[in-house]
């Protein structure tokens, strides 16, 4: 069975819950409305559908849109040879939604990754601790707002963290810009930066204007 | 006839005496059995295992005896990046080595951070311990490490140390951290 026909089948199981399957480069990406539902989709996929194994779960920063997040995750099935994308949003607010270490055990340290390194908790977690970063450091590094070089930190006898020199190098490039110098500023602090909000969230406006919501392109036309 | 004389000593002549000070012997002593405290954290640790491999051979310097005890070291080799995470563990094996130690900062990452201008790398082991020699390439190569041993000989052989031993006073001189030090990493 092809990654498509599994996607309208979930869609058949879950109806509006989930959305139009996406084919962009030969992958199949489907949007699950209500990341509260996570668990029994995920049930759904490995029991009836043979996605046996779970790739990966990472998670994106919408940095100034809302919901501010998106957690993404891999299928794979290995007998029918076919992977299946399902995205689904998290709030800002709550940043949280149910762990589905219980479906597939490798989530475990999928989720520890994501709990560390973006601040997204997983609810029913056996044991959400940081996994890259140690117990202690006050900051989650990978979102948006927070900055390349980093932050002082220091938690005595454990570590400690000191701001990195940047010292006006190219070293963060930002996508989509209008020129090069919207596209490559030299540094970038991003919580005192509004030029660069600005700019993503045009972005992301002109994403939607085009393929009518903000997770890339649009459902596949019907021939 | 002979072909091959002992200009440096002619026991003819001198008998069983060596005359020489006693730094300097003490000096000679250290400089040739330098015992490395592989600190192997990244790519440049594949570098160090080459330096002690048959082809560069650290033996040649007398530093072939890798102990993986900090206990029975003279220089601490820091080979690859050093984590904010790793970094009180540097330390804390720097500080179980006894003395005299010396250290190597070996490649672009352990001598100032490297390519990782980020928030999880230090800039450079030099902020939490003294660094005698620094190792620029990334990696660099086994004879580039072989060159820092050199360097560390000669240092070595220079320090006074029948009078006060200046290690820590001069370390602190000459290897102030290019960033201030938090509080509790005070030496």
């Amino acid at each position: 069975m092809s990654a498509l026909e599994q996607a309208n089948k979930l869609r058949e199981k879950f109806g509006e819950l989930i959305s139009v399957p996406v084919e962009f480069r030969g992958e199949i990406t489907v949007i699950l409305a209500d990341a509260e539902r996570i668990v029994e989709v995920c049930e759904f996929a490995k029991r009836d559908l043979g996605f046996s194994y779970l790739v990966d779960i990472c998670s994106v920063d919408n940095y100034g849109d809302d919901p501010r997040w998106t957690v993404v995750y891999h299928f794979s099935n290995f007998t029918d040879g076919v992977h299946l994308r399902l995205k689904t949003d998290v709030g800002e607010e709550k940043a949280e939604l149910p762990t589905v270490t219980k479906v597939w055990r490798t989530a475990d340290w999928h989720e520890r990754e994501i709990y560390d390194m973006m601040g997204i908790r997983f609810r029913g977690h056996p044991d959400l601790r940081r996994i890259l970063m140690w117990e202690g450091y006050p900051y989650f590094p990978l979102r948006k707002d927070f900055p390349l070089a980093g932050k002082p930190s220091e938690m005595p006898d454990v570590a400690f963290t000191n701001a990195a020199p940047l010292e006006g190098g190219p070293f963060v490039t930002i996508a989509g810009g209008k020129d090069t110098i919207a596209r490559e500023p030299r540094v970038r602090i991003p919580e005192t930066d509004s030029l660069e909000t600005t700019n993503r969230v045009e972005r992301r406006d002109d994403i939607k204007n085009l393929h009518g919501h903000s997770h890339g392109p649009g459902p596949i036309e019907k021939k | 006839m002979r072909t091959n004389t002992e200009i440096g000593y002619n026991s003819k002549v001198e008998g069983d005496v060596v005359v020489t000070r006693l730094d300097a012997a003490l000096n000679w002593f250290r400089k040739n059995s330098l015992w490395p405290m592989p600190m192997g954290l990244a790519c440049c640790a594949i570098e160090l295992m080459a330096a002690g491999a048959s082809r560069y051979d650290i033996a040649r310097f007398g530093s072939e005896v890798m102990r993986f005890s900090p206990r029975q070291s003279d220089v601490m080799i820091v080979a690859g990046t050093v984590t904010y995470k790793m970094a009180m563990a540097v330390r804390r094996i720097y500080e179980q080595m006894p003395e005299p130690k010396w250290v190597i900062a070996m490649g672009a990452c352990a001598s100032t951070g490297g390519m990782y201008r980020s928030y999880a790398v230090l800039q450079g082991v030099d902020n939490i311990i003294p660094v005698d020699v620094y190792v620029a390439g990334c990696p660099p190569r086994p004879e580039a490490l072989l060159d820092a041993l050199i360097r560390l000989q000669s240092k070595v052989a220079k320090e006074p140390i029948m009078h006060a031993r200046p290690h820590r006073e001069l370390v602190a001189e000459t290897a102030k951290p290019r960033t201030p030090k938090p509080e509790f990493i005070k030496t």
